[in-house]
């Protein structure tokens, strides 16, 4: 065992470094010292992400220290015998999750301070990064058991979050719906991993594909292993769960779970399907077709006719999660980059969006479309940030919405997938209208009775500059995927 | 030269910042920040140019600077790129660009003041600016035709400013839609252009490297070849900004704009962009398609003698000046047209970019004048002015000094770059030469005609006595009057010829002579006509009553653009169109509408909110995709 190696699990590390101090300082911490909990907390993950954008190689250097891993293998730096790849793709996408935390934390802060959450705001902290530090795992993992037990780090505590107001009916049963649905999820999953050891003798990522031959078996281990990753997606037909929890959970959490846990599966999913199942390329191919034009249309369909916002998100971010499964299907560097970047623009636009749910949610109680009637002539600036968002994720230039969809798009072009990308394209004028259907409202709808003007605190301002920095300049900024695409060359 | 960038920033910046705090800002304070701003442009323009002229000159030959950031990757070697390309004309640009509007910024505290949306007026200048010399600095030509829309923008703007007026907004709807239709040909232009040699970079197309072109040696279209199709269609779009023949209705209408702003756009700079386009592009155009330069040529000599025979009959002061302008951009395209590339054969473009520096002075200088006028008499028609010299002494000899510059009448700037003009014209074709000295006269009769009518003739009775114009309007006459005065012996040729090098200018005697005589007896002619009251204008109007109607009316020109367009192709092609549209597009998009809702509708019942049938569906879902993928 080479303990030299821990060096490189710097992103988990420091995570875990992170949930202890934030642990300990919620237990004892006094009462006075605790009024800073939640500014500490979000300062320390502010550590965490510059450390984690901080590539591997230059903290390599500080130790003075050489890789004493294989290089030539395109990037990816196998740990601990392969169970652990440590690849710079993985480490972008852990910052990117890792500022949509950050982002996500900023807007709960309200909310957390309220009276019946603020003693169980520490918990909430940790179980967050918790699921967080789950998802660090299933992108890293070099092997399915490190794969699975990230999987059910990043559900179980989920569950907890997603119950978090107990003491509201809705809350406790989306909980509920959403344990007992994961759980079976993850069950099928794990049967699909027994299923692929029990063909191939091996568990560890690099081993598997020379024991892949496409025996039917294999075929049915690899569906069975890919419903626990498509459960998380929300990809058609095994989305049910999505609106009924994303209406229970308290907002924060929904946006959570719509951007932070969809973003790391989609990611996973695409690097599993391409780096252990690649010799079932036909077959995934195939499965995927037809799952993304039922999500992306099902989902379209659904959303036409919500009036709760939250359930109107949830099908939104369905619908969303299609779009990335364009860039997944492709099954190339194209493919990854437009999808790593979709997930990074998503994650903008969403995290804006449900900002302004959820402060105008805490301040007047308000979730449906017709509450939003007027909100223009008494909250301009929040109806603005929210038009902005719409119109990102409805895909409509400048906004970075627009681009991102370009490149998924483009990488399902390249590997000629016209017909799909075709219906995409007929389902993306399908969301323009339900995304203007709550522009029209907020801006051209009169309403004598429309939400009372309010100022909202600066930290759900602070992530709500940020999100509109990022939709405004992201599509603008081509260094962006240019740096994505320049690391995805060896994929 | 990374400081240049500033000069294109800085007035973005202050559009940005009159655009969102002008209404909290006091119409003065705007102003002042706007003409501030410019004016430090314009100190930075002088720097980088006599920094430029000074230093970069290498093995007798001024070489480019540049710099460029990838923007947009189209495929491996096609990408755009934003960046700063300084050389010659650039600079030369730059300067003129922000002289120009700096005096138009000064000059519009004093016209414009009172105006409703003053400080939208100066956010608008400012972006017109920015456009512009964004336009110039270009390194690619996907950059220019991005700042190229930007300023068509920003013309629309300005010339719709007065949106109450309905004159106006149909006048910027017209210069938008215009500019915009031939716009489409630069579009395809470039796409061709760049299809066939892999790059936008204005330093690649034009190294002289022919093996650019060698992909599309063979390929023609309609018998020729696909570079010249290529150059031509990109000169359409430049021929829709500088207003050539057919496509300049849009420049006289667009005076309804405020004058400040047609000295600035309608006179000095954008309207200049086509011209400057084509000199950007020259050594394409002469090495690749010579015959498309001779078109060039020909549409300027039409246009220039066209607009010049027009500008003779109109009775608005700022519709003589606006004709008077699409006449010496024609000057300008001729120069392009007959120039040869290397040392001596390249007179016509030095003297092309030279009437462009000498123009965008002197014709700056004419509109000010006339918003002068304009501001004293409240009034475009000449019939409402005469005898104006005793009220407005400053801009009646400062009109006076523009006028003889336009009439080419040493030792005024415009007398050595036209002259230049046609010493080259001359050179390429005798029978080109004589048209365009004609041409010259005419422009001397026109502007003797102004003049007079403006400032000498028939007193017209006024209600309050005509004043001249405060001190923020009449400094930028008088500074544009000086260099209007000094300008002509500047050596041009050192700084801005077609291969760089330098260019030793020496007058043409006998061109000189010539086109100096038939100017004097032009302007003899007009004063004779027009210093005092008299009869004879009206009796040779009368009795040349077709001529004298059909260029009054333009050629009936506008009228032929409006039978096409309401007649033949809104009845013939657009109803049609529209039917289609409304009937079967729409039928099937509201099909299409209504399928959804219905559908939507019917799966409603599909999501149960019960837990125990959204695990079936999973599992279900999870053996259909597995028998589907495994038994078919």
């Amino acid at each position: 065992m080479d303990y030299s190696s821990f060096i490189y699990l710097k992103e988990e590390l420091s995570l875990i470094a992170v949930i202890v101090i934030l642990l300990l300082y919620d237990i004892f911490g006094s009462k006075k010292s605790l009024t800073y909990f939640q500014p500490v907390a979000c300062l320390l993950l502010v550590g965490h992400i510059l450390l984690t954008c901080c590539p591997a190689p230059a903290v390599l250097a500080i130790f003075g220290d050489t890789p004493a891993v294989d290089q030539a293998s395109a990037g990816v730096y196998p740990l601990f015998s392969g169970m652990y790849n440590l690849y710079p793709l993985g480490s972008i996408v852990k910052s990117i999750l890792a500022v949509g935390t950050l982002l996500v934390l900023l807007q709960a802060r309200g909310w957390l301070e309220s009276e019946n959450t603020v003693i169980r705001r520490g918990e909430f902290y940790v179980i967050t990064l918790f699921t967080l530090l789950g998802m660090y795992f299933m992108i890293a993992a070099g092997n399915f058991l490190l794969f699975y037990i990230g999987l059910e780090l990043a559900s179980i505590p989920m569950a907890t979050l997603i119950a978090f107001d107990k003491f509201r009916h809705k809350s406790a049963e989306a909980g509920a719906k959403y344990i007992l649905t994961a759980v079976f999820a993850s069950g099928l999953s794990l049967y699909g991993i027994s299923l692929v050891y029990g063909t191939t003798g091996t568990l560890y990522f690099a081993d598997i594909p020379a024991g892949v031959t496409g025996s039917p078996l294999q075929i049915m281990a690899f569906i069975f292993f890919f419903v626990g990753l498509a459960f998380k997606l929300s990809l058609v037909p095994f989305h049910q769960w999505t609106p009924d929890v994303y209406e229970g959970a308290p907002t924060p959490v929904t946006a959570y779970l719509s951007v932070i846990s969809k973003g790391a599966a989609a990611f996973v999913l695409m690097a599993i399907l391409c780096k252990v199942f690649g010799n079932l390329i036909e077959q995934w191919q195939a499965i995927l077709f037809w799952v993304t034009i039922a999500t992306i249309t099902l989902a379209n369909l659904f959303a036409l006719r919500q009036q709760n916002l939250k359930r109107f998100f949830a099908y939104s971010s369905i619908s969303q999660a299609g779009y990335i499964m364009l860039g997944v299907i492709s099954g190339s560097a194209l493919g990854v980059t437009s999808l790593i970047y979709y997930v990074l623009v998503y994650m903008f636009s969403n995290l804006a969006a449900f900002g302004v749910i959820s402060i105008i949610e805490r301040r007047s109680g308000k979730v449906t479309i017709d509450d939003y009637n007027g909100l223009y002539s008494t909250n301009p600036r929040l109806s603005v940030v929210m038009m902005i968002a719409l119109f990102s994720l409805a895909g409509i230039p400048p906004f970075a919405g627009f681009f991102s969809k370009f490149f998924v798009f483009a990488a399902a072009v390249a590997e000629e997938y016209y017909w799909l990308v075709f219906i995409a394209l007929l389902n993306t004028v399908i969301s323009l209208y339900y995304y203007l259907r709550v522009v029209k409202a907020m801006f051209i709808n009169k309403n004598e009775t429309a939400i009372a003007g309010f100022r909202s605190d600066a930290y759900t301002r602070l992530s709500l500059v940020i999100c509109c920095a990022g939709i405004l300049l992201l599509g603008i900024l081509s260094v962006v995927y240019g740096s994505i695409h320049h690391y995805s060359l060896g994929w | 030269m990374e400081y240049t960038f500033i000069i294109v920033l800085l007035p973005f910046l202050s559009f940005l910042f009159l655009g969102l705090a002008g209404k909290k800002l006091a119409p003065r304070v705007a102003g002042y920040v706007g003409t501030a701003v410019l004016a430090i442009s314009a100190a930075l323009s002088y720097l980088a140019a006599w920094q430029y002229f000074t230093t970069a000159k290498v093995g007798g030959v001024f070489k480019p600077w540049s710099m460029d950031f990838r923007w947009l990757n189209f495929t491996k070697d096609l990408h755009i790129d934003l960046g700063m390309l300084i050389d010659p004309i650039a600079v030369m640009m730059l300067v003129v660009i922000t002289t120009v509007s700096l005096m138009v910024h000064l000059y519009s505290i004093g016209y414009m003041h009172g105006e409703r949306g003053f400080q939208r007026y100066y956010a608008f200048l400012s972006l017109f600016t920015f456009s512009m010399l964004g336009l110039v600095v270009a390194t690619n030509i996907f950059q220019m035709y991005i700042f190229w829309e930007l300023v068509g923008v920003s013309s629309y703007l300005l010339i719709g400013f007065y949106y109450t007026k309905p004159e106006a907004v149909a006048a910027s709807k017209k210069a938008f839609i215009v500019t915009r239709f031939a716009d489409l040909g630069f579009l395809v232009g470039i796409l061709l252009l760049s299809f066939y040699t892999g790059t936008f970079s204005f330093e690649r197309l034009t190294s002289g490297d022919a093996s650019l072109f060698n992909e599309a040696g063979g390929v023609t279209f309609m018998g020729c070849s696909v570079i010249g199709w290529a150059l031509a269609l990109i000169f359409i779009g430049g021929a829709g900004k500088s207003a050539m023949f057919p496509l300049h209705v849009w420049l006289p209408d667009a005076m309804e704009g405020p004058t400040p702003v047609s000295a600035l756009i309608h006179a000095a700079t954008m309207v200049v962009a086509g011209v400057y386009l084509v000199a950007r592009l020259f050594p394409v155009y002469y090495l690749e398609a010579p015959d498309v330069l001779v078109l060039i040529a020909i549409v300027g000599a039409v246009t220039s003698l066209y607009a010049a025979v027009v500008a003779c009959v109109q009775t608005d002061i700022k519709r003589v000046l606006a004709f008077s302008t699409i006449s010496q951009i024609g000057f300008m395209m001729v120069g392009l047209g007959v120039s040869g590339l290397e040392g001596h054969e390249g007179l016509g473009y030095m003297a092309s970019m030279f009437h462009l520096f000498t123009h965008a002075m002197f014709k700056a200088l004419l509109f000010l004048g006339a918003g002068a006028i304009i501001h004293a008499v409240h009034s475009n028609e000449m019939g409402h002015m005469g005898g104006l010299r005793k009220y407005l002494p400053v801009t009646r000899f400062t009109f006076l000094i523009a006028c003889l510059a336009i009439a080419g009448i040493p030792p005024f700037s415009g007398f050595f770059s036209k002259d230049e003009i046609l010493a080259a014209t001359f050179h390429f074709s005798p029978l080109l030469g004589a048209v365009m000295s004609f041409t010259a006269g005419l422009t001397a009769f026109y502007m003797f005609r102004l003049y007079y009518r403006i400032f000498w003739n028939k007193e017209t009775r006024h209600d309050h006595a005509p004043h001249e114009a405060p001190r923020s309007m009449t400094i930028p006459l008088v500074f544009l009057a000086f260099v209007t005065l000094v300008a002509g012996p500047i050596p041009f040729g050192k700084f801005v010829t077609s291969d760089r090098a330098e260019y030793l200018i020496h007058l043409d005697w006998t061109v000189a002579g010539a086109s100096v005589a038939i100017a004097l007896v032009a302007i003899a002619l007009a004063t004779l006509l027009y210093r005092k009251e008299s009869a004879i204008p009206d009796r040779l109007a009368t009795s040349f009553k077709g001529l004298y109607t059909a260029a009054y009316k333009r050629f009936y020109l506008d009228e032929l653009y409006l039978f096409v367009t309401k007649k033949i192709i809104f009845n013939g092609i657009s109803r049609p169109i529209a039917w289609f549209d409304r009937h079967v597009v729409d039928g099937t998009m509201n099909g299409f509408a209504t399928l959804s809702q219905r559908v939507s509708c019917a799966i409603r019942g599909f999501q149960s909110g019960q837990v125990q049938q959204y695990v079936m569906v999973i599992l279900l879902g999870t053996l259909f995709i597995t028998v589907l993928v495994l038994f078919i």
